[in-house]
């Protein structure tokens, strides 16, 4: 009986140990985090030394302010603990709509929608800093995309977009990010392109900054024209590379180098 | 709207070495380098950083315009009684932040 039960027990946790080391697997992603040095990592983590919280503290008092026709503020209508989550949850299906939005372009829609104002400038210093504040109450979560099927023609646009080669160094986001991740580019490590901490600060930019433009920065490095700054091409990216960084932990405002 | 993060102990003991963190919201413009329409950008910048403990100034720095945006200022003071370390940062364009936070020394 002992002797009929061994194999049983031994397969049973040999499994386990497989489904172990697949999430070890899993867990070999690498964060950029992780690949920066010991001072940015304590300046992102310190939040009176991370000058990305100077753009969530600035988001928080928009937040709170009301504007446009309607006169209401975001937090007229949106209690902050419904926040937990959305950031790692974004790019998804606008409500309307047929096509999918990031969440700096639900938050342009929201105030161009139901408050009736002016539109935000695409990476101007408010949305960044309302995206900012927004993200930062998902900050640890894991990075859920939704399963909506209408997202997949997306992402598929997004998977091929990143396998491409494009622009006259004929080069793919997965060139560098795929095969060359954790080398060095121009003394610099090549990150996985992993997008856990957007709205980052960028200390080459000296300010924060959205995803799409982190996109565009790597179009013109690559010597490709870059998309129109409403291009769907941006987001089906970014559903791409959110679905990719699926599972991991959620760290914005970081700050990268 | 000026936003100013702050790191500070809320209490000491007496003639402790404390460290004092103070970070700031600006753009720290070079005045070296063109807009897009060609012309230089006019400077604007931090001109000076000071700490006063009590009103007694602890510390004075001036600033140029080759420090980075949203210059990030760290040092250290011996605590000796307890009061109000204030923060002030003076630059072009009228430019005067003042923050204050409160310490307990005992």
């Amino acid at each position: 009986m002992a002797l009929a039960l061994l194999p049983a027990v031994f397969a049973a946790s040999f499994a386990m140990a497989q489904a172990g080391a697949d999430r070890a697997g899993a867990d070999k992603r690498r964060s950029g985090y992780q690949d920066m040095g010991v001072a940015l990592q304590k300046m992102q983590d310190d939040d009176t030394a991370n000058p990305g919280m100077l753009f969530v503290q600035l988001g928080q008092q928009l937040w709170a302010k009301p504007a446009g026709a309607n006169n209401k503020a975001c937090a007229d209508c949106h209690s902050l603990a419904d926040m937990k989550g959305v950031a790692a949850r974004y790019p998804a299906m606008s409500k309307d709509g047929d096509k999918p939005i990031d969440l700096e372009g639900r938050i342009r829609l929201c105030r161009t929608v139901n408050q009736q104002a002016e539109p935000l400038a695409t990476e101007s210093r408010e949305l960044l800093s309302l995206a900012a504040f927004v993200a930062n109450q998902s900050r640890g979560l894991p990075i859920t995309p939704p399963a909506d099927p209408r997202l997949a023609p997306f992402r598929e646009q997004g998977a091929a977009i990143y396998e491409r080669r494009q622009g006259q160094l004929n080069l793919s986001c997965a060139i560098c990010h795929d095969d060359n991740a954790g080398k060095k580019l121009a003394g610099v490590t090549i990150p996985e392109a992993h997008p856990t901490g957007y709205p980052l600060y960028r200390l080459e930019w000296q300010a924060l900054g959205s995803l799409k433009r982190r996109l565009r920065n790597c179009l013109i490095g690559i010597r490709a024209e870059a998309y129109p700054y409403d291009a769907v091409e941006y987001v089906a990216l970014e559903i791409y590379l959110m679905d990719r960084a699926r599972g991991m932990v959620f760290e914005s405002p970081g700050v990268r180098p | 709207m000026t936003q100013v993060l702050i790191n500070a102990p809320k209490t000491a003991r007496k003639g402790e070495v404390i460290e004092l963190k103070a970070l700031i919201l600006h753009v720290m413009e070079t005045g070296f380098r063109p807009g897009t329409n060609g012309r230089i950008i006019p400077r604007n910048i931090i001109e000076r950083f000071t700490a006063s403990w009590n009103g007694a100034e602890i510390l004075r720095m001036d600033l140029s315009p080759a420090i980075a945006a949203n210059p990030f200022v760290s040092f250290f003071a011996v605590a000796t009684e307890s009061g109000k370390i204030t923060f002030r940062w003076t630059g072009d364009e009228g430019f005067v932040v003042e923050e204050s936070v409160a310490i307990d020394v005992a």
